[in-house]
């Protein structure tokens, strides 16, 4: 068995925009997501993580490129996209807007598997995925709605709707940036929980570096449509390289000892990725001339890059690196 | 420490709600001087937010509120409508969350902080006003003529600050200004409440769930747990050695990156916050304690002393002190 067990190949996802423009929300990108471990795809609000994550779940058709899963390109028809959303679950973030208010707990667990027409007991299997969310005794919680539970509770819903149909492949977006801070912990410790004990798969979506140091086994950081930097999570939070991770970094409030660089202005717009390196308008090594000492500016500007190595498993696109 | 600007003395506030009091303060005193920034940490419920409307009393009709506001010595609790109306634009002013909902959608921003000026009479030309405010939040003054759907989020946070500043007020009460925008626009935001806090010589109360920003904006800060503050005193010192095992979890919540004792270690608390109309007996905290004594269900517990300026509200302070 390949220890691959997801991936995206050269994928492109484009929306028309407001004006007849093309948005190009995902712009080439290649991700491996490895059996059994925890990868964080980090970016602000309108990198495209959200709609990549999207796209890998079938709920997305990409104009260019293809979701690889288990050696397979996914298909769009319902007889494989079916099965495929069984064994590859999303769990999305605002859980109170996930659930419907007017289903209990148990038939919100439970409408996976009727969708999925599983067989086996029903009942039982809600219940053991209710316990496996950390929600015991589940007949406690079977019988109650939405607004009953508190925000940590819900989150375990959706967890516990997703891990029913013991799914291979996690898809969580911003699992915990709704929760209270004292609840958000213990939502964390259940899904590596899920990796170690259901040999769950996750890809955990999110703009928060802390989360990642917290779960991650590796990360990917996205800017304006690609990866610009991945590699094994500590070696990149200690060592990054591109310098967009670097700015990231150094205004987490949770890093210290790191000069701030506040990027002015906000991410860019997909209907217009600049040429070259699409970071070069907001990079502080264009700007403060270090590029131009180094004689790469031209190339900034103007020559398009990809990933290459700058360690071992460790890859960026920088024209300076 | 110079006299206090604003002085807040045993608040309580208690909702009205069809199923009875809701007591979302209970009992909270702290001090503000001129030119500090003073931090409130605490979750959703906790009473934080029920604080900044208490101050300026903007708090639904009916509410239950005692203690005192002293604003220069003047409770702002027992000001008449005339007086409180000035004092809420001209002495203290408030930048709330969600950027959105604070902002007249089918109004132009320029004239919604037109408007203060104009019924406030703090400036001469309020057109002159706001393109100076415009440009003192770091926004072109042709924004002005925007409507906030034309802005972005970090955009509108700007426009919210503009018009929290626009009658000169010299305490700006800013409830969790960063919580919805990225980390990056999140940077700008407090980068330039910083800055206007030093040029405008601003008082400052930080309202937010996220310590490592406190620790990095205030001077001193406060959390607080239904309702009641439990643990007080210089804000990196609450954060860095804290007393109470409540501000523990939190810190814990938001690890330092490179951190290794965190590093796929997440640590949170067991339970939810308390409901305000539930709160548990003794401590309120002890159904959730990781280190709770049996006397933590029905001890009376109070803010004891731990050393300089720090206060916690927890039993084994009181223990640490006895032996």
């Amino acid at each position: 068995m390949s220890d691959i067990l997801l991936e995206t190949r050269g994928l492109a996802v484009r929306f028309p925009g407001r004006h007849g423009e093309i948005a190009r929300a995902v712009d080439g990108v290649d991700l491996v997501v490895r059996r059994g471990e925890v990868l964080a795809l980090v970016g602000e609000s309108g990198c495209g993580k959200t709609t990549l994550a999207r796209t890998i779940m079938g709920l997305e058709r990409p104009a260019e490129g293809e979701v690889v899963y288990e050696g397979e390109p996914i298909r769009y028809d319902a007889g494989f996209l079916r099965p495929y959303r069984g064994k590859v679950q999303m769990v999305f973030q605002d859980p109170l807007g996930a659930l419907n208010p007017r289903q209990t707990v148990y038939e919100a667990v439970a409408e996976g598997l009727r969708i999925q027409k599983l067989p086996g007991d029903e009942a039982m299997r809600v219940a053991d995925a209710l316990a496996r969310a950390g929600l015991r005794p589940p007949g406690r919680f079977l019988r109650l709605y939405p607004y009953e539970l508190s925000g940590g509770q819900r989150q375990r819903v959706v967890i516990a709707g997703a891990m029913v149909l013991n799914p291979t492949l996690l898809v969580a977006d911003e699992p915990v940036s709704s929760l209270d801070a004292s609840v958000r912990g213990e939502i964390l410790k259940l899904m590596l929980e899920l990796v170690r004990d259901a040999g769950v798969t996750i890809l955990v979506v999110t703009h928060d570096l802390g989360l990642a140091w917290n779960i991650a086994d590796r990360i990917a950081v996205m800017y304006l449509g690609r990866i610009v930097e991945e590699g094994p999570a500590e070696e990149l939070l200690s060592h990054p390289r591109h310098p967009y991770t670097r700015a990231l970094l150094s205004v987490v409030p949770e890093v210290e000892e790191m000069e701030q660089q506040i990027l002015q202005g906000e991410a860019p717009d997909p209907t217009r990725i600049p040429s070259g390196c699409r970071f070069h308008p907001r990079c502080p090594l264009v700007a403060s001339g270090e590029a131009a000492r180094l004689g790469i500016e031209e190339r900034c500007r103007y020559d398009d890059l990809a990933l290459h190595d700058v360690a071992p498993e460790h890859r960026a696109a920088c024209h300076a690196l | 420490m110079s006299q206090p600007l604003l002085s807040v003395r045993d608040l309580h506030v208690t909702y009205r709600s069809e199923a009875g009091p809701v007591p979302a303060v209970r009992g909270v005193s702290f001090d503000l001087a001129p030119s500090e920034t003073f931090g409130l940490a605490g979750e959703s419920g906790c009473g934080k937010s029920t604080i900044a409307g208490a101050l300026l009393k903007v708090l639904p009709p009916g509410t239950d509120v005692t203690g005192e506001v002293l604003l220069d010595g003047e409770d702002v609790l027992q000001m008449t409508p005339g007086r409180l109306r000035a004092v809420r634009w001209t002495e203290m002013s408030i930048v709330f969350q969600g950027a959105l909902h604070a902002l007249n959608p089918v109004q132009r921003v320029g004239n919604q902080i037109a408007e203060a000026i104009e019924v406030h009479r703090t400036a001469p030309d309020a057109g002159a006003r706001v393109a100076e405010l415009l440009e003192v939040v770091g926004l072109p003054a042709r924004r002005a003529s925007d409507y906030p759907h034309q802005l972005s989020g970090g955009q509108r946070q700007r426009i919210l600050i503009a018009l929290a500043l626009a009658c000169n007020p010299r305490i700006l009460i800013a409830d969790e200004p960063t919580t919805a925008l990225d980390v990056m626009v999140q940077a700008q935001v407090l980068e330039l409440l910083e800055r206007l806090q030093r040029e405008l010589a601003l008082s400052m109360i930080f309202i937010t769930h996220d310590l490592s920003t406190l620790s990095y904006v205030c001077r001193r800060t406060a959390v607080m747990y239904a309702g009641r503050i439990v643990e007080e005193g210089l804000a990196d010192e609450v954060f860095a050695r804290p007393k109470h095992p409540y501000t523990a979890a939190l810190a814990a919540a938001f690890p330092l990156i490179g951190d290794h004792a965190h590093r796929m270690k997440p640590s949170g608390l067991g339970g939810d916050p308390p409901d305000p109309r539930d709160i548990p007996s003794g401590c309120p905290f002890h159904p959730r304690c990781p280190i709770a004594l049996a006397e933590c269900t029905s001890a009376e517990i109070e803010l004891w002393p731990t050393g300089e300026g720090r206060n916690a509200a927890c039993v084994r302070v009181l223990d640490e002190a006895r032996r």
